[in-house]
């Protein structure tokens, strides 16, 4: 049915409406639900997920036809909607934004079917699928205010799902969410008036919201420019969120319901990245530049504060929810970085951290539902009546240490590679979060699924039924397949990173990126075939056994001339 | 041949893929099976390589698989690509052909096992992920294999889960490992950084070029990995745990393959190393050498007998890492591989042991069993002979290389190998001995036991004791029962004697003349009826009276009998009594002397041997019913598919030597054949024949020294076995429990504060924030109280200060 409807899509030409439709079809769905009967909550379902899952289709549509090469928006649309403020309806995607919106796309339709409301099915799913398109707009906008309508209007689903859905102390968690993130972004939105007025002013030209006019015409004093970069940063700090600003989210995640945690930990936190990556370091690149020291040192400081507060949790959700804090805190640090490795890091780890904590939300959620308790004390010995429960547990798990092999590593290395190269004493220090990560998953997974069952409820404790197994199977074949071969998402993200690097330094003149800058000899053992190294030490351990320094050096020479042929050779013969 | 390399490490990945899908269904022991071939396919694949890798002219010897990009963003970029040369050829060969035997081991060990299959799924991700390890040709590879092995060392230590120390060991192990992996991160940022690539090839040609504090700097983070991964000072503590997990396991991965991972890192890195600051592979020979010592000291005292084996292992690779420190690469390799078959020899037949004698690890326990496991016994012992160096067997020439080079470069690093050498024969002929030879002893209690035992003991002269002192108390009773009864009988014997006082008195009073008068009134009243009659009243009034006085005496003399009596009673009482408290005062004696033996045996804890001692024979009965159980429960030899191996692995204990014999150049085989590796940064061996020979020589005397030492403490008991196993090295100097109270006092409370910090300060400003709004908008809400008359209050004030402030800007 998938690849049917792929074709079906490829064939059509309406691929120019799609990023519409992506963020029409799941708010259409919403509405339809509104005009169905509450009293069939099963076909409310059934209607809930086929838009969930149409709107997941389309974005993996997206996904084939991207252009991977290709780091400029694409699919873009744009439509004039308030015409004197020069306001419209502009939709793009590019490697920054793609993998948010996939994920986005595919991991409503299985957080509807893994987990069921426990009442009001008909307004959950509604709420959820608003959640949906109001995500894909943020992610898709072009537009300053239509940004930051969807911006906003991702707070009221959330609000509701948790102050109605959510556990014991769902209102302070819900209101503490709503108005915390409310206040960002009143500030963000005097910053974008701000923006908006002083670049028609200095221009002389009409005024506009959109977003790459806006990058490249701007011409704010650096004064101004770094306070509205202030403005923009303290909304998306609140929403990532970074230390100290994180305390709303432990306890959203914590009291939110099973499915409102996988889209927060897998959409909604990269809300705040992805801002700052598409508007901070987009349209504020000298202030961004200027901030980076302290987001870099926020960035340390939350992942090791988050690792250690995670360590003495004592309920599993919460546990999860600051290991959140310490991941964000890596995705922040490789943002700032402002390199290619740092930057596509940071991309990598928004798309790895959505899989492996996303996957750990659902985990807990199906270990709350049989126990109807979190708090790690009262589970033990949970492997011997579970044990593709705790298999899968250990997969996710390992995935969010930063195991090699599965997806988490690759953005955490590559972070921490690019951090080094730009800023080396930081990333010496972050890579003690790595130790951290270890000792409170593991310590929890210990005494969760460990030991010998305390009690009844925990002996008797079951398995999972096909549907979880299933569902927790997608997030397992992802998190494998990303971190054995992370080059398609890879090649889809750095052409928009290289771009966005680009602009930044084309707008600060003093700055080029700090990349390693590549000698001869990554060339020499790289790219072409197999053979040439074995040559290149060859000629060294023939020029001596105990050669100097010199010595050499000057094998080393003469092997690269002597490679500079074979490899024109060797790329002759790829290209063939 | 050599293209064929991509397959080594695939052959265990599709097993572990396999197992994954039908493991559960093949079961036991088709899956152990199905891995044992997968692994065994793999060395025949490295087999097939590395023939064609010696096919090659020596200088050629080098090759290279690319399979695909893994990870690549901008100037960095690392394939999933694979590096053939004789370094990691000699590592393929010797974990695949070690991992097929252990593989075959574990079927029978394993065997019955509910989670058998899943044992051997492990076990294949393991080969794999250590094949990946050996073979990948960057840093980034090895890195995947390094964290791989890491992973499956914590799934098969913490193996048996439902055990909380076994999954503690487990989580110790990898969170441990952990900051060495913090080095092995850092030190590949800083190589990317400086060489611009993490390939090998291409550090290995950058690397001369280096400066030498970024060169020391990559190579003593390296090393700070190869300090979690092969456990050296200070980051061992996990490896002693991780003989938690089932034995086949400890020989395999925390033996044989995967502890060695820190050497190859060193070795492989080895150019990088020779650009270092000299004091940087110095302090690598230095904590190698401490390493060793230290482990053997700790060896000494242990009575299990996989720790003895472990912390021999910590021990024997701190000798690799001193060979590595002082340059001699070859050397470390050599030993590495020697290592690998002894060490994994030992544990198999230790693990052999375990399962004869049905889970018993406690050396005190056993004794005597070549008689009943010969096989096991006869290999364990080649095992033994190879690592306390006694020639021809392999240890002694590897072992011997690394101490010529350590009396090349830095003699006191040699006095610190040989004493470690010596400590290593003593404890390995301890291990022998207490295992091997002197009497059976699986029936022999516990400390524990032996303690229960006095506790009975104790209990039951307790129960005497209270037994004699209620006698006692009894005894009193009757005799004040007694004592009242004597007294009773008094006052009646008085009262008798005073009645018959009485009586004899009114009898003496009638006079015979009386008696006669009466008479002769009743024969002179013959004829008047009523005279007769009050004469015949008279007389037997009279004689009624003489018998009243003869009835009172009757009396007296009853009364005086009971009196009698009665006294005696007193008297029998008063007997009993005193025996009664003669008998308390015994067991009360009795009981002090049992308490003082249990005080003067029970801190003891050893083992049964002491049962011999006088006074502690007669606690035999009391021992718990267990110990005659096992008594009765006889070791058996292992089955075939055990034994196999066994003789394998021992063969190569004897045989590995031959891979590298001294004197004649040509001989030295494994160091030509690794040389193309080694980038000529090797130290030689400058020691001329003779030098060797004498120093062959003071090693073996140090050998033999150390084996005969332990013979005479452990097989004729001479001198005094607990001055030698301190109870501070049972403990291992206390740095595990110096740790552990680390971590679980401030480091626990910083990580509690820091909660406390986040939950009160951080949140607490939230909150506070959110409360202060909420008050003040309150205050303000009164301001809007609706009433028209403050309204107009506030205009007309408002009016009053516009006016003003206009009026003065109009006065100036």
């Amino acid at each position: 049915m998938l690849a049917a409807l792929l074709a079906s899509a490829a064939a059509s030409p309406s691929f120019d409406y799609l990023l519409t439709a992506l963020v029409l079809v799941p708010a259409a769905g919403a509405l339809v639900l509104c005009l169905m009967s509450a009293q069939r909550p099963e076909l409310v379902r059934q209607v809930a997920f086929l838009v969930a899952a149409l709107t997941g289709l389309l974005s993996i549509a997206l996904l084939v036809k991207f252009q991977q090469a290709d780091g400029d928006f694409q699919f873009v649309q744009s439509w004039t909607w308030i015409k004197d403020y020069g306001i419209g309806w502009k939709l793009g995607v590019d490697g920054i934004s793609l993998f948010l919106v996939v994920l986005t796309g595919v991991l409503f339709p299985i957080a509807i079917l893994a987990v069921l409301p426990e009442h009001d099915s008909k307004p959950y799913y509604g709420w959820l699928l608003l959640l949906q398109a109001a995500s894909m707009g943020v992610f898709l906008a072009l537009d300053l205010f239509m940004f930051f309508v969807f911006f906003e209007l991702v707070l009221v689903p959330m609000y509701f799902l948790i102050g109605k859905w959510g556990h014991g102390n769902r209102t302070y968690a819900a209101l503490k969410f709503f108005l915390y993130t409310m206040f960002g972004s009143a500030i963000m939105l005097v910053g974008m008036v701000v923006l908006v007025v002083l670049t028609q002013r200095a221009t002389g030209g009409a005024i506009t919201f959109d977003l790459r006019t806006l990058a490249n015409e701007q011409a704010l004093s650096t004064q101004t420019a770094r306070a509205v970069f202030c403005a923009f940063a303290l909304a998306f700090a609140i929403k990532v969120p970074i230390f100290p600003l994180h305390t709303w989210l432990p306890d959203a995640h914590t009291e939110a319901p099973t499915a409102g945690s996988v889209i927060l930990a897998g959409v909604m936190l990269k809300l705040g990245t992805y801002g700052f990556l598409r508007f901070g370091l987009y349209l504020f690149p000298e202030a961004a530049r200027w901030a980076a020291p302290m987001f870099l040192i926020l960035g340390v400081v939350g992942i090791l504060y988050g690792s250690v507060v995670a360590t003495m949790q004592k309920d599993l959700k919460r546990l999860v929810a600051y290991s959140s804090v310490a991941h964000l805190g890596f995705i922040v640090l490789g943002s700032f970085a402002l390199n290619r490795q740092g930057i596509t890091g940071a991309i990598v780890q928004m798309v790895n951290h959505g899989l492996s904590t996303g996957a750990l939300f659902l985990l807990v959620g199906m270990i709350y539902e049989r126990r109807h308790t979190r708090m790690i004390a009262e589970l033990n010995g949970l492997q011997k009546a579970a044990p593709l429960m705790a298999a899968a547990f250990t997969v996710v798990m390992l995935s969010s240490i930063g195991v090699p092999g599965l997806n988490g590593f690759v953005g955490e290395f590559l972070i921490l590679n690019g951090t080094f190269t730009a800023h080396r004493w930081y990333a010496v220090v972050a890579a003690l979060g790595v130790i951290l990560a270890a000792l409170y998953l593991l310590w929890a997974y210990q005494r969760t699924f460990h030991g010998t069952a305390q009690s009844v409820e925990n002996e008797r404790f079951k398995d999972l039924n096909f549907r979880e197994g299933g569902i927790l199977a997608v997030f397992i074949v992802g998190i494998v397949f990303l971190g054995v071969y992370p080059k398609p998402m890879i090649d889809r993200i750095e052409p928009s990173v290289g771009r966005l690097i680009a602009h930044i330094e084309q707008k600060s003149d003093t700055f080029t990126a700090p990349e390693v800058q590549s000698g001869t000899e990554v060339e020499l053992s790289g790219k072409a075939g197999s053979k040439e190294p074995g040559k290149v030490l060859a000629v060294v351990i023939l020029s001596g056994k105990k050669a100097g320094a010199e010595e050499l050096t000057a094998a080393l020479e003469a092997a690269e001339t002597q490679a500079d042929g074979h490899g024109a050779e060797g790329h002759t013969e790829e290209e063939k | 041949m050599l293209d064929l390399v991509w397959l080594i490490p695939a052959c265990p990945l599709v097993g572990f893929l396999l197992l994954v899908a039908v493991g559960r269904r093949l079961g036991d022991p088709l899956a152990g099976y199905l891995a044992t071939a997968m692994v065994a396919a793999s060395f025949g694949v490295a087999v097939t390589v590395f023939a064609g890798l010696v096919a090659l002219p020596s200088e050629q010897r080098f090759f290279l698989q690319q399979l695909f990009t893994w990870i690549s963003v901008g100037n960095f970029g690392v394939d999933v690509g694979f590096l053939v040369d004789p370094l990691s050829m000699t590592m393929v060969l010797f974990i695949t052909g070690i991992a097929t035997l252990i593989h075959l081991y574990a079927i029978a060990y394993m065997k019955g096992d509910e989670k058998f299959s899943k044992f051997f799924l492990y076990l294949n991700l393991f080969v794999f992920s250590m094949l990946m390890l050996v073979l990948g040709d960057n840093l980034l590879l090895t890195f995947l294999g390094w964290e791989g092995v890491g992973a499956c060392s914590y799934f098969l230590i913490s193996f048996w889960f439902t055990e909380e120390t076994n999954a503690s060991a487990g989580k110790k192990a990898f969170v441990t490992n952990r900051v060495g992996d913090w080095g092995f991160m850092v030190a590949t940022f800083l190589t990317f950084f400086t060489v611009g690539s993490i390939r090998y090839a291409d550090i290995v040609v950058k690397a001369p070029t280096l400066a030498a504090v970024t060169a020391t700097a990559i190579a003593l983070l390296l090393f700070v990995a190869a300090c979690g991964k092969s456990a050296q000072l200070p980051l061992y503590v996990w490896l002693p745990d991780a003989m938690a997990g089932p034995t086949p396991v400890s020989a395999l991965i925390h033996a044989a393959t995967m502890v060695t991972a820190g050497v190859y890192l060193m070795v492989r890195m080895s150019p990088v190393l020779e650009a270092s600051y000299t004091w940087a592979p110095q302090t690598i020979a230095w904590v190698g050498g401490l390493t060793a010592l230290f482990a053997a000291t700790i060896a000494i005292a242990q009575n299990d007998i996989k720790k003895v084996l472990a912390y021999s292992t910590v021990s024997q690779l701190g000798y690799l890492f001193m060979a590595i420190g002082l340059g001699g690469y070859a050397p470390a390799i050599f030993h590495t591989v020697t290592h690998a078959f002894f060490k994994a020899l030992l544990f198999l037949a230790a693990g052999s042991v375990i399962h004869g004698m049905h889970h018993e690890q406690d050396m005190r326990r056993f004794g005597k069993l070549y008689k009943l496991l010969p096989v096991t016994a006869v290999t364990f012992i080649i095992g033994w002979l190879a690592i306390a160096g006694v020639p021809p067997f392999a240890g002694f020439w590897s072992k011997d290389e690394i101490l010529a080079y350590a009396w090349q470069e830095n003699k006191a690093l040699w006095a610190i190998g040989l004493v470690t050498a010596l400590l290593t024969a003593f404890y390995m002929s301890r291990q022998v001995f207490l295992t091997f030879f002197g009497r059976y002893r699986f029936g022999d209690p516990s400390a524990q036991e032996l303690n229960a035992a006095w506790d009975a003991k104790l209990a039951a002269s307790g129960v005497t004791a209270d037994e004699a002192g209620s006698s006692v108390a009894a005894a009193t009773e009757a005799l004040v029962l007694a004592r009242s009864k004597v007294s009773e009988a008094e006052s009646v014997h008085a009262a008798a004697v005073s009645a018959a006082g009485e009586a004899q008195a009114k009898a003496d009073a009638v006079s015979p003349a009386d008696v006669e008068a009466a008479t002769a009134a009743v024969l002179a009243a013959g004829a008047d009826p009523a005279a007769k009659k009050a004469a015949e009243r008279v007389l037997k009034d009279l004689e009624k009276l003489a018998k009243d006085a003869e009835k009172a005496t009757t009396a007296i003399a009853k009364a005086d009998d009971a009196l009698a009596a009665a006294r005696q009673g007193v008297l029998d009482a008063e007997s009993t009594l005193s025996a009664a408290d003669a008998a308390a005062v015994a067991s009360r004696e009795g009981m002090a002397e049992v308490t003082c033996l249990a005080a003067a045996n029970r801190p003891r804890s050893s083992f049964g041997a002491l049962l011999s001692a006088p006074d502690e024979r007669d606690v035999v009965e009391f021992l718990p019913h267990e110990v005659e159980h096992r008594r009765h429960h006889h070791p058996h030899e292992s089955p075939l598919m055990m034994l196999l191996p066994l003789v394998l692995l021992a063969i190569g204990a004897l045989g590995a030597g031959a891979l590298n014999l001294p004197f004649v150049h040509r001989l030295h085989l494994l160091e030509n054949w690794l040389e193309p590796s080694l980038f000529g940064s090797e130290t030689h061996l400058e020691v001329p024949g003779a030098g060797l020979v004498a120093l062959a020589a003071v090693a073996v005397a140090t050998a033999l020294v150390g084996i005969l030492a332990a013979a005479a403490v452990y097989l004729k008991a001479k001198g005094d076995r607990e001055r030698i196993e301190q109870p501070i090295l049972a403990k291992g100097w206390g740095v595990d429990e110096a740790y552990a109270s680390f971590m679980g006092g401030p480091g626990r409370k910083a990580f509690e504060l820091t909660a406390r910090f986040d939950q009160v300060c951080i949140d607490g400003a939230v909150n506070g924030v959110a409360t202060l709004v909420r008050q003040s908008s309150a205050q303000l809400r009164k301001t809007q109280s609706g009433y028209i008359r403050s309204y107009a209050l506030g205009i007309s004030v408002g009016a009053v200060l516009l006016l003003g402030l206009l009026l003065s800007k109009a006065a100036l």
